[in-house]
């Protein structure tokens, strides 16, 4: 009978819990006709959690906080979404694509929330983009870098509000071009999921284009998480090559930097790390000096001084006592452009709350200032976004204890985005036709 | 001949925390038949554990050298507090019930402990990477590589000796090898077969939490680290035999090898190299290398 008793204990323990949950979610989602609720969907926890989906998050607190209290900068200093109040509801998006699906759901009819903006993973974005639509519900992709949303599919309720991932590595290999580096040899180490792959994809199509002599030595793709990169490095610093690129991110980047620095993979080749900056803190003097780094953007230290990024840096840092990376400037661009895309609708609409399709034809080829840069929605039929983006090279600063980016070449969203009749693949192999870079 | 050597430099210094673990993955088989599901969440355990340690140890400004002796507090310390409590609050329960049940109670259990390291540690990634140039690096040909990788190596074999001695040279060991041939011959000899099962799990969990320890330093300690050695150390194990020493010793060096192998002349068929060999070895051995096929007991 005590195992009976203690399943009676943990089920009214759990039925306790339920109640209570359901109590504190109804105090936090709850909304009245004035307020706009969105539905915030990234990582919580996973690996994924701790370079960007919590740091996004974080973001996306910080700046709805002070939307509603009206305390952004011009054009953003109405309070919430035109008066109306934000309330925000946040989802984790660990566990995979199918139960995103389910969540998207569930945050369209349970929660009812009038916009979701979220996801992180690729494979995430390309599953729950035809269920928004499906549903007539508006999506904003504020993170993956997937290509292939609006290249392979045409939306009228999603956007993104990020560049894909292409311009990372047209600007990366751009940049070794513009600085004159000699790259006759390549290495490669990527992830083997779709993110390491178009990546690496990327960067040797650019190259072939500017370098078009260099020839891809090794083309290492480990496991996502895979922790242990000894072989892999090895193999790399026995056929050293002029550069060796790598889209790595998050633990798995450190593990692998932690681990071939002692050995003099750096020394040996010119590393171009494309997404790295947000591990610039968590190593700091660890990290190797004189290192290509990308943000996938012209966000954290590669940031341009404007008053509206020093707004936005000084505001994150203040309440989370480290500087904003890539992360949480991709969320403050995709709740920034809602934001005037919403109030424009708004206007439209006698001041009334506007619809779903009212809030998606003001989005639809609009344009904004963000702190990483003014972001335009040029291609997918104005529902993807470039923007501008950024390079530099890591230099330990003993003063500040940081590690900064020097060396810093800007680029121009048309210099390193296809125009809005390419795909990104076929223009990259065409040889970036009608690229803009001054 | 320099490619040769690489790849058995990295073989050899992959198999060794690979063996650790997989040993204690053995262990528990071979001695209390549970096949243990949630043996890479007492490597992730350790893993945690010796990463908060080592910075305690960094915070006390103790010598760095100290901090091995942190990582190996680390793994004594998830032996002696986690082990006894999984095996005598949840395992024990479950003793003589189908095999099967005993996998998914460990999965449950692997689950469980997903959370609580979540719970304690939260699911930001640690670092502890003073330990591991504490040994500087070796140069052997034109590639240099860190002297800790080695002494992993060192390490791996101690190990190993040291779990052939304890159960082959020493009075409890043979008290072991009694539960294993025959728990009721042993128990109405007087063994206290309830004892020998905590510690030979104990001492199971410390292998998978050493092994964990040991790897800290070489990458960020964050929630996932369980899954990937746990379906690693399976390849070992089957492929050397389960409950087999040797062959976790054999089996860790063939996956170690394979995968080396692959790395540096196929890169895009590393994962597969390992699960290729697996299905080689069983095609001819499907009870392992070292495992000799047994009557069934009715």
């Amino acid at each position: 009978m005590k195992p009976l008793r203690t399943s009676g204990t943990v089920l009214r323990a759990a039925k306790a819990l339920a109640t209570a949950s359901l109590i504190t979610l109804g105090m936090h989602g709850s909304a009245s006709a004035e307020d706009f609720k969105i539905g915030i969907v990234s990582f919580l926890s996973g690996q994924a959690a701790d370079s960007f989906g919590v740091p996004a998050v974080n973001g996306a607190k910080v700046l709805i906080e002070a939307f509603n209290k009206g305390k952004a900068p011009a054009p953003y200093n109405k309070p919430g979404f035109g008066g109306m109040n934000i309330v925000p509801v946040y989802v984790d998006e660990n566990g995979g694509a199918t139960k995103q699906v389910q969540e998207l759901r569930n945050l369209y009819d349970r929660e009812n929330v009038d916009v979701v903006v979220g996801y992180v993973g690729s494979g995430d974005c390309l599953a729950v983009a035809p269920v928004a639509e499906e549903m007539k519900k508006m999506l904003v992709l504020y993170d993956c870098g997937t290509p292939r949303i609006f290249e392979e599919g045409s939306y009228k309720y999603v956007f993104r509000t990020a560049a894909h991932g292409a311009m990372d590595n047209v600007a990366a290999a751009r940049y070794l071009k513009g600085r004159n580096f000699k790259v006759n040899t390549i290495n490669l180490i990527n992830q083997d999921y779709a993110w390491g792959h178009d990546s690496l994809k990327d960067f040797t199509l650019s190259m072939a284009v500017l370098y078009p002599e260099a020839k891809v030595q090794a083309d290492q793709r480990p496991k996502f998480g895979a922790g242990q990169y000894g072989t892999e490095i090895s193999q790399l610093m026995s056929q050293p090559a002029d550069i060796t690129h790598s889209s790595l991110w998050g633990g798995d980047l450190q593990a692998m930097i932690l681990q071939s620095a002692p050995r003099g993979l750096f020394k040996k080749s010119q590393v171009v790390l494309t997404a790295a900056d947000h591990v610039l803190v968590p190593l700091g003097e660890k990290m190797p000096e004189g290192v290509v780094l990308g943000a996938r953007g012209a966000y954290g230290m590669l940031a341009p001084k404007s008053a509206l990024n020093d707004w936005w840096w000084n505001l994150y840092q203040s309440q989370w006592n480290v500087y904003p990376v890539q992360a949480p400037y991709r969320m403050a661009q995709a709740l920034m452009g809602l934001k005037l895309a919403v109030e424009k609708a708004m206007a439209a609409n006698g001041g009334k709350k506007p619809s779903t399709e009212q809030i998606a034809a003001a989005l639809a080829g609009s344009e904004w200032d963000a702190p990483g840069g003014r972001v335009k929605m040029a291609l997918g039929d104005g529902h993807q976004a470039i923007q501008p983006t950024a390079i530099g090279r890591t230099k330990w600063d003993a003063a500040k204890k940081l590690v900064v980016l020097e060396d810093i070449q800007r680029f121009a969203a048309e210099c390193v985005n296809p125009p809005a009749n390419m795909k990104s693949e076929d223009w990259m192999k065409a040889g970036f036709p009608g690229a803009k870079c001054k | 001949m320099t490619l040769l050597l690489t790849i058995l430099i990295d073989g050899l210094t992959y198999a060794s925390w690979l063996f650790i673990v997989a040993l204690g993955l053995t262990l528990v088989f071979g001695i209390l038949k549970i096949l243990n599901v949630a043996h890479g969440s007492f490597y992730a355990l350790g893993a945690y554990a010796a990463a908060s340690l080592v910075g305690w140890f960094a915070s006390m400004q103790l010598a760095p050298e100290l901090s091995i002796v942190a990582m190996l507090l680390a793994a004594v310390a998830v032996a002696a507090l986690v082990a006894p409590l999984c095996e005598r609050g949840l395992l024990r329960v479950f003793y003589g019930r189908d095999e099967v049940l005993l996998v998914l109670v460990t999965f449950a259990l692997f689950l469980i402990l997903e959370d609580v390291t979540k719970l304690v540690w939260g699911v930001n990634p640690l670092y502890v990477s003073e330990p591991y140039m504490l040994f500087g690096t070796v140069d052997i040909g034109t590639l240099s590589y860190v002297g800790y990788d080695f002494i992993l190596v060192l390490v791996a074999v101690v190990v190993g000796y040291g779990v052939w001695w304890g159960l082959n040279r020493t009075r409890i060991g043979k008290l072991v090898l009694a539960v294993i041939h025959s728990e009721e011959i042993a128990s109405s000899m007087g063994v206290n077969v309830s004892r020998i099962y905590t510690l030979a799990f104990a001492a199971g969990i410390f292998l998978a939490a050493l092994g964990g320890a040991l790897t800290a330093p070489m990458i960020s300690v964050q929630p996932g680290v369980s899954v990937g050695v746990i379906i690693v150390s399976f390849a070992v194990v089957i492929i050397g035999g389960l409950g087999s020493i040797p062959g976790a010793a054999v089996g860790a060096l063939i996956v170690g090898i394979a995968r080396s192998s692959a790395v540096h002349l196929m890169p895009v068929a590393e994962l597969f190299s390992i699960y290729l060999v697996m299905a080689v070895v069983l095609m001819f051995r499907p009870e392992g290398i070292f495992q000799r096929i047994q009557a069934r007991k009715i």
